[in-house]
């Protein structure tokens, strides 16, 4: 494998670009220079200590290191779904809600991909967890904040339909199937766009990245549709859970709506 | 038989009282007095603590869903889920017989069960709801102001038709803003006064 490697001055040169941006928040007075410095100090930041965790772990080789990071990964998910969320719904379950779906559907879909799939040796090889559990929790993540704010806002907006069958005697999730299948649909958007667009539209990132990694187009190809498919399949699965399990947090043990359960709606 | 022991409704004090088969009860009060509050209590849509029995058996012991096919509580607005109202309705058989005779009962044309639920006018969705509540023979009726969209002959009917629930030993809890109304139905009527008020309320008077 052939790739240029860089240097601490080629990446400070890259970094004046940001001056553009800084240029065009002073001219037009729109006042984002010092997010815009925050930010750009913050994903450096990051990104270099990313670097250095992942270095590290994929020196240990050690399961337990691993799944330490992919539990704070499915977590900090978690969180990353109720904060997209415009109605937020009281307490932990929420929390509950999207860090549980994520540990769900990205050990299942991560396991079945690295140990089922790949099957690099040792099988719980860090260097393929953690970036094939990354792509899963990032795509998951966008279809399940999705449906879910979906669903919850159409509770509010449809209370009156849901509570009449309510009313007639029709289940929870009978009462909700017409805002279940909207929510569904919402979340699987996306993903279902995804397919259609890339390789066209777009490049998908994981490619373009082993290509310039120096790996073979066609290999790097072979890789990305299989992870095209893991994904649907993870967010699918995660939207379902994610639909089902909103309309538990919504509801109580006696098949009544519980509005009172959720914030009056914040940002959206 | 509808029974109510120590109802605990917000702002009002524990409610108890009792609707025997093929009677009936008004509940007058102004707005903001509780009424909607208890009518969805009533049909367990509210949590509120307190007892409630329909013919011997307590709201907890019943699933909530075989719990609101027996008491049926009709929203003053009552919401609708499918494109049109013939969707929204059971499609067996026997419940299309009594749809019929319903809508022939509340003089309304049939083909309006095939208009999209958005062009109905308001009185004839809350006709309509009022059908699909009654459509399965419910023995206690709880109607959040089942009559408020519609002119005097309409209201007459739909009048009419509780009557005959009445006999054939329907239990119904009626909510209305029109005194005469419930002087016309009710057998028994519970005075719900704004809450902070120093009149006792949660009487019932027969």
């Amino acid at each position: 494998m052939n790739y240029v490697s860089l240097d601490v001055s080629q990446l400070a040169l890259a970094a004046s670009l940001i001056l553009i941006n800084g240029a065009i928040s002073w001219a037009f007075a729109l006042g984002l220079e010092r997010t815009l410095l925050v930010n750009a100090v913050r994903m450096t930041v990051q990104l270099t200590l990313i670097g250095f965790v992942l270095k590290w772990i994929f020196a240990q080789t050690s399961p337990l290191w691993t799944l330490g990071l992919a539990l704070i990964m499915m977590i900090v998910a978690g969180y990353e779904i109720v904060s997209r969320l415009s109605r937020r719904p009281r307490g932990f379950e929420a929390y509950l809600l999207g860090s549980g779906t994520l540990l769900i559907v990205g050990t299942l879909a991560t396991v079945f991909t690295v140990a089922g799939l790949i099957g690099p040796e040792p099988w719980y090889a860090p260097r393929y967890v953690l970036p094939i559990l990354g792509m899963v929790l990032g795509n998951a993540m966008t279809g399940i904040a999705l449906t879910t704010s979906t669903l919850l806002e159409s509770a509010v907006r449809d209370r009156t339909a849901i509570e009449a069958r309510l009313a007639l005697g029709h289940d929870r999730f009978t009462a909700f199937s017409e805002t279940l299948r909207l929510s569904l649909k919402t979340g699987l958007m996306p993903i279902v766009n995804a397919m259609a667009a890339s390789g066209i539209v777009a490049l998908p990132g994981m490619m373009t990245g082993q290509i310039l990694a120096g790996l073979d187009p066609i290999e790097a190809t072979k890789y990305q549709i299989m992870i095209m498919f893991v994904i649907a399949g993870a967010t699918a699965l995660g939207v379902v859970i994610a639909g089902y399990a909103s309309v538990l947090l919504i509801t109580d043990a006696r098949h009544r709506l519980r509005l009172d359960r959720l914030h009056a709606a914040t940002k959206t | 038989m509808l029974r109510v022991e120590k109802l605990k409704i917000a702002g009002l004090p524990p409610l108890t009282f009792e609707v025997a088969d093929a009677e009936s009860m008004g509940i007058e009060g102004p707005s903001g007095s509780g009424k909607t509050r208890l009518a969805r209590a009533l049909a367990d849509l509210e949590p509120a603590d307190g007892h409630i029995f329909v013919n011997g058996a307590e709201r907890q012991e019943i699933h909530p869903t075989q719990w609101r096919r027996m008491v049926r509580y009709l929203s003053a607005e009552p919401g609708w889920w499918t494109d049109t109202p013939r969707e929204a309705f059971p499609a067996d058989e026997r419940s299309a017989t009594a749809r019929e005779r319903l809508l022939a009962a509340l003089g309304l044309a049939p083909e309006l069960l095939d208009k999209p639920v958005s062009v109905l006018s308001t009185g004839e969705r809350q006709r309509l709801a009022l059908i699909r509540a009654l459509i399965d023979a419910p023995p206690v009726l709880i109607l959040d102001e089942p009559t408020s969209a519609l002119d005097t002959r309409s209201t007459a009917l739909v009048e009419e038709l509780l009557r005959y629930r009445l006999l054939s030993g329907c239990t119904i809890v009626l909510i209305s803003h029109d005194r005469s109304q419930i002087d016309r139905l009710c057998d028994l009527r519970l005075q719900l006064a704004p809450t902070g008020s120093i009149k006792p309320d949660g009487q019932v008077v027969r």
